[in-house]
């Protein structure tokens, strides 16, 4: 596919003894939000760590661009403009949430500008501008952990189920902010909340078993049930 | 919205019990500062001296530890690396600040070193196995300090002049009449210009590591200590950060270890090397408080007026109690180190964060 701006080439992933991805191929087109569906344990965080480098590929290739980021260092990703936003949301606890977001600024500085829309986006992080983030709810903590990874422009960001556990208030005021960050980043999304993943979703793959088992458009697959259900069973039927 | 309502949003409530730590700190900082004048015995000045020392080794003890959660037991190997540096030279020039500069710098240099092959090899190991390394090589030089006895006096250590400033003979200003002069009623000699040397040097020290801690560097060291992944995945070369605090904290140690050998012109393993000295900055760091720094002041206080005092004041209590059964037996001075045990259970116990560690999180708004 042309135009991709992260591809994946026949990646295989252990976990100590475990083999968890078995030749993850994959392209995530530039713009938009791209979803990675799949069952529990089907493989989709482990990917999104291994383009990460949290884990290593034990073969295949990951492309970022024009880099080849199979073998780089983590924060060496993170620097070539690749924001990761962990399912346990990795924002750190004992910090303010000032510091948190500071520490995401390669310049240690903030556009004022941009600063205001993510207020905007998300109001708590203003409110909670000086206070401890260990002291935030979950919900918050999820917010200032998307926050902080587009305090600066960046190129893709890949965000493990934003809204697991969160009330669905909260999930419908997320879908606004990712429509606006996708203006101009290109998201890959692990979720499985299908609602939340089909209001967003531009392209999606979903992975069964540490493989990519389809790919496609996510409006076919979203008036396809018959595609879900072979695809998505469970999982699926919960959501809906 | 503007950066001028960003800084305008919710300001910070100072909380009760932060403000009670810098008011302690606060008023230790200037006993400190008018130590001379306000204690005049001669131990005092040696307890007010070593409070000041050991406030910066424990203080850049406190960066490793409690900022990066690094644990090293190769921290008094630094401070005696700048120690035998600035002694060793003393002793062989003769005592001038020449002496001081290149013994103690090469010291310094040495320790600087070391660190940086210590941390390059091993930071990235894990906790427990970094902690050996350091073990391993502290005991080496403690080895060392001993088996080379011809350079380093062996066990027992040796003596050496500081510079002719810092003698009690030296009279820092005069009189009419050539004698040395007298303010409140203390002679400005060269023993309180050899104090101001150990304190304004430590005031230096701590000021820096005040700052460090309040710059970036200090922010991503707390991040690494709360979640190394996490620091690293958002671009922060967790190994490059960790061996950059070990060699500053290593330099900081070793700067210190040459003030203490110019203040005791005496240097041996139990003054500048022994696993005593790296046990008392642990507890001092503990009772302070972790991740603090300011805390290291209170830790240091406190247990620097228990190890020195406490035996006096166990003597009074003694005698007070006299008459009464079984409590003087309790109070002999001879069983100091119990009581010093107790105080230490206790202090532990009424402050699990360290003193001002606890106190700081009271009354905190979250």
């Amino acid at each position: 596919m042309s135009g991709a701006i992260l591809r994946l080439d026949d990646v295989h992933t252990d976990i100590g003894q475990y083999h968890i991805l078995h030749g993850i191929s994959l392209n995530v087109p530039e713009g938009g939000v791209h979803v990675l569906l799949g069952r529990n344990g089907a493989g989709k965080t482990t990917t999104l760590r291994t383009v990460m480098g949290l884990w290593r590929a034990r073969k295949g290739a990951i492309v970022f661009r024009h880099h080849d980021i199979t073998a780089m260092p983590t924060p060496d990703i993170a620097r070539l403009g690749i924001a990761y936003v962990p399912e346990n949301m990795g924002i750190f606890g004992g910090l303010t949430v000032e510091e948190n977001m500071r520490l995401a600024s390669t310049t240690g500085r903030f556009d004022d500008e941009r600063l205001g829309r993510i207020f905007a986006l998300f109001p708590a992080i203003e409110k909670f501008w000086t206070s401890q983030a260990s002291g935030l709810s979950g919900g918050q903590k999820q917010m200032l952990a998307i926050a902080r990874a587009i305090v600066e422009r960046r190129e893709l960001i890949l965000i493990d189920e934003p809204t697991k556990g969160l009330a669905p208030a909260i999930i419908r005021a997320m879908i606004g902010a990712f429509r606006e960050i996708a203006t101009e980043t290109t998201i890959l999304l692990v979720e499985q909340n299908f609602l939340f993943a089909r209001s967003l979703g531009r392209g999606v793959a979903v992975i069964d078993d540490g493989r990519i088992v389809h790919h496609g458009d996510m409006a076919a697959l979203a008036s396809d049930e018959a595609l879900q259900t072979r695809l998505l069973s469970l999982s699926l039927a919960e959501h809906q | 919205m503007t950066a001028a309502s960003i800084s305008a949003t919710p300001t910070r409530r100072v909380p009760a019990g932060r403000l009670a730590v810098y008011a302690i700190v606060l008023a230790i900082g200037l006993c400190l500062a008018f130590a001379p004048f306000l204690f005049t015995d001669v131990r005092a000045a040696e307890v007010a001296a070593r409070i000041c020392i050991f406030i910066v080794l424990v203080a850049s003890y406190d960066l490793l530890i409690g900022y990066t959660g690094i644990v090293s037991f190769a921290h008094t190997m630094f401070f005696g690396l700048g120690a035998y540096g600035a002694a060793i030279a003393l002793k062989a020039w003769g005592p001038g600040w020449d002496a001081i500069l290149l013994g103690g710098g090469a010291g310094v240099v040495a320790a600087l070193v070391l660190a940086v092959l210590i941390g390059l090899l091993s930071l990235r190991v894990k906790a427990i196995f970094f902690a050996m390394v350091t073990l391993a090589a502290a005991s080496v030089m403690l080895v060392l300090a001993s088996q080379l006895s011809d350079i380093t006096g062996g066990e027992d250590g040796f003596t050496y002049q500081a510079p002719r400033l810092f003698s009690p003979a030296f009279k820092l200003f005069e009189d009419a009449d050539g004698k040395v002069l007298r303010l409140f009623d203390v002679a400005l000699n060269g023993k309180v210009a050899a104090y101001y040397f150990v304190f304004l040097s430590s005031l230096v020290l701590f000021l820096l590591m005040l700052r460090i801690v309040a710059s970036p560097m200090g922010t991503v060291l707390e991040a690494i200590r709360e979640n190394e992944m996490r620091a690293e995945a958002i671009g922060y070369k967790v190994v490059a950060y960790r061996t950059a605090i070990f060699c500053i904290a290593a330099v900081i140690a070793a700067t210190i270890g040459v003030v203490r050998a110019v203040w005791l012109k005496y240097t041996g393993p139990e003054v500048a090397l022994s696993f005593h000295i790296m046990i008392d900055i642990l507890l001092m760091v503990v009772i302070g408080g972790m991740g603090t720094i300011v805390g290291a002041v209170i830790g240091v206080v406190v247990m620097s007026l228990a190890q020195f005092y406490l035996k006096d004041l166990m003597e009074v209590a003694a005698e007070a109690t006299a008459g009464i059964p079984l409590l003087p037996d309790l109070l002999n001075p001879d069983r100091w180190l119990l009581w010093l045990g107790v105080l230490f259970i206790l202090l532990v116990y009424f402050f699990p964060a360290g003193i001002a560690g606890t106190l700081m999180n009271k009354g905190s708004a979250r």
